[in-house]
């Protein structure tokens, strides 16, 4: 079958300015796509050079003197890649956890719904995914703002505690983000799982009816043996992304405040805030190499693993 | 015995299904009562679900203010639609022709693209390069350029939609009727990709309804092209300073006194969340078929 594809009938293989001839109007439909990502992915990257240059604005990145690894040797020695590397990763350990748990939960719900309200449930926990960062952190504010947020104007005051000024308090961000991740992804891995709960044989779950086994006992040795497949895949792939962070959700949603940094700043605030707000974009390119670097060797590690469990669902 | 079991299942399910529906509501109607309630009313007692006086002033002063908001709607509008119109027509064409497998040299375009997937250069040399080469700092291409099709996944995807789903075979018929390539693939293979291409477009179009973070980078001088997400976002800074010199404007500014300071946020808020809850109903279908079409991969 594969093989009838590679060599269309009308082209034998081997002819190669034939071949190339046919090709011709490919290359020009791939043309607009490929100028793009010249300019967009291709043309940036000799100007991650600037990691490894002492940047002075008006030499320019290409002018500036070569500084060796020190920018590096700077974010390392200061403890700054340890903080924002700490940070990126635990969240991201955390959403992997608890996001994949809710969301298989949730899709086994779903799945075995015979109602329907099923999709009625399915669209309102999908809903949050599709407002920005922007606005999620609007709702946020609308609880957690110290004047006039719910929770301390209503919650804390109906239970006779005194008002607590979230955007200050950095202890219980960790657990303010989780939440809003969760809140906001949950319903995308839902469906996810649930497309493969729904790909499983039905006879599967009326033979083991007939052996007398319930819902639960389907849940457990049915759905959940044969979901390991997407969960171990989503789980490597979300591993090859563990050093990249949602940008959105950690600026906005912490309205950017300084006090709350050492719990909010991941890799990504820092490059933002390294070459927006404090003006060192050597140090933040020195970070943004040091995440593509390690970010690149995470992926392909990923990929070579899921490469080998299943070859269908590898990247590559 | 199990058909018991599978009655308090189903009770239980919905249970736990309502909750997590609600939850996944509530914030948003917090919002909506709260833009709907007098100022005074929101100092006094916070943002509330049922609050004691309403008004309608926040939404009537943010569209007195002048064009600001009807502006950056619009902005916004046009933003997503040649956003997804750009970058349909740049996808469709190079995962056609990625889907192929008679192109010479297929293997190197392949990774070309997929390349761009694995490694970045990352905010700062992307900055550098709209910023200093290309120059569209401050310009409506900031907004739409650094979006246009996400790292080549948009491509990847619908690049293997080609491939499992519309054989070459199919071609193969106008190919001998003398058809060139490009007409086939307008007449033939762009109808037979339509799933893909709506899902594409969607995304896309959420995309860059959402997008803040452009203009906020980009934008630094040209705030009369913010989208409304931009305009948003701004004013959380803006309302952060007030409530920083709270003080000062209490006791000095009587002209302050007439801005609805809470509630305005929250009704901007809501003006930029309603576009996306009118046009949810009818796009949530091929979204979801989307998310499961590249979702593992995604």
């Amino acid at each position: 079958m594969a093989s009838t594809i590679q060599t269309a009938p009308y082209v034998k293989k081997g002819k190669l300015g034939k071949r190339f001839v046919k090709s011709i109007p490919f290359y020009i439909m791939a043309l607009p796509a490929a100028v793009y990502l010249f300019i967009n992915n291709y043309m940036p990257l000799p100007g991650l050079v600037l990691a490894f240059k002492d940047f002075k604005a008006n030499k320019g990145i290409y002018g500036s003197d070569w500084y060796g690894f020190k920018n590096f040797k700077y974010l390392f020695a200061t403890g700054e890649a340890f903080t924002i590397t700490r940070n990126t990763l635990l969240y991201n350990f955390a959403f992997i956890i608890i996001n994949t748990i809710l969301a298989i939960f949730v899709a086994i719900l779903l799945s075995e719904m015979r109602s329907k309200f099923k999709s009625v449930y399915q669209s309102m926990i999908l809903l949050p995914y599709m407002i920005s960062m922007v606005i999620v952190s609007y709702l946020v504010f609308a609880f957690l703002s110290t004047e006039n947020g719910f929770l301390n104007n209503t919650v804390l005051k109906f239970f006779g505690k005194k008002p607590i000024p979230w955007y200050s308090e950095k202890k219980y961000w960790p657990f303010i983000l989780v939440i809003v991740s969760c809140w906001k992804v949950i319903g995308y891995n839902c469906i996810i799982y649930l497309s493969s709960i729904l790909g499983i044989d039905r006879t599967y779950y009326e033979a083991a009816a007939i052996d007398g086994a319930g819902k639960i006992k389907q849940i457990t040795s049915i759905t959940l043996p044969l979901l390991k497949p997407t969960i171990i895949m989503m789980t490597l792939l979300a591993i090859g992304r563990i050093f990249y962070s949602d940008f959105g959700l950690f600026y906005q949603v912490p309205q950017n405040q300084g006090a709350l940094y050492p719990v909010t700043n991941t890799i990504d605030t820092y490059v933002y805030r390294g070459l927006i707000q404090n003006g060192k974009p050597a140090l933040s390119a020195a970070a943004g190499l040091y995440q593509s670097f390690v970010g690149f060797v995470l992926i392909l590690t990923a990929n070579l693993v899921v490469r080998k469990i299943d070859a269908d669902s590898a990247l590559f | 015995m199990f058909t018991k079991q599978e009655k308090t299942f189903q009770v239980v399910s919905h249970i736990v299904l309502a909750i997590l529906a609600i939850n996944a509501l509530l914030p948003m109607v917090l919002l909506f009562m709260s833009s709907i309630t007098d100022d005074t009313t929101l100092i006094k007692e916070g943002y509330k679900f049922f609050p004691k006086k309403f008004s309608l002033y926040a939404y009537e002063y943010v569209f007195k203010t002048g064009p600001r908001v009807p502006r950056a709607y619009m902005i916004s509008v046009i933003l997503t639609i040649s956003g997804v119109i750009l970058s349909l027509v740049i996808t469709t064409p190079m995962a056609y022709a990625l889907s192929k497998k008679y192109v010479l040299g297929r293997g190197f375009m392949n990774f070309y693209v997929f390349f761009t997937m694995l490694f970045n250069g990352g905010l700062v040399p992307t900055y550098m390069n709209y910023t200093n080469v290309i120059g569209i700092k401050n310009t409506f291409f900031a907004l739409l350029l650094p979006g246009l099709v996400t790292n080549g996944m948009y491509i990847m995807l619908m690049k293997s939609y080609f491939v499992t789903s519309i054989p070459d075979e199919i071609m193969e018929a106008a190919r001998i009727d003398g058809a060139s390539e490009f007409k086939v693939f307008r007449t033939i293979a762009i109808p037979l990709a339509k799933p893909i291409i709506t899902t594409i477009g969607l995304f896309s179009g959420i995309g860059y309804w959402n997008d803040w973070q452009n203009g906020y980078v980009y934008l630094t001088k040209r705030d009369d092209l913010y989208s409304i997400q931009n305009l948003l976002n701004r004013m959380v800074q803006n309302i952060q300073f007030l409530s920083a010199n709270s003080q000062n404007v209490a006791n000095s500014d009587i002209g302050l006194a007439s801005i609805p300071t809470v509630s305005i946020r929250m009704s901007m808020a809501v003006l930029g969340i309603l576009p996306m809850l009118i046009a949810y109903p009818f796009a949530q279908k091929a979204f979801v078929k989307g998310i499961t079409l590249g979702g593992v991969k995604g």
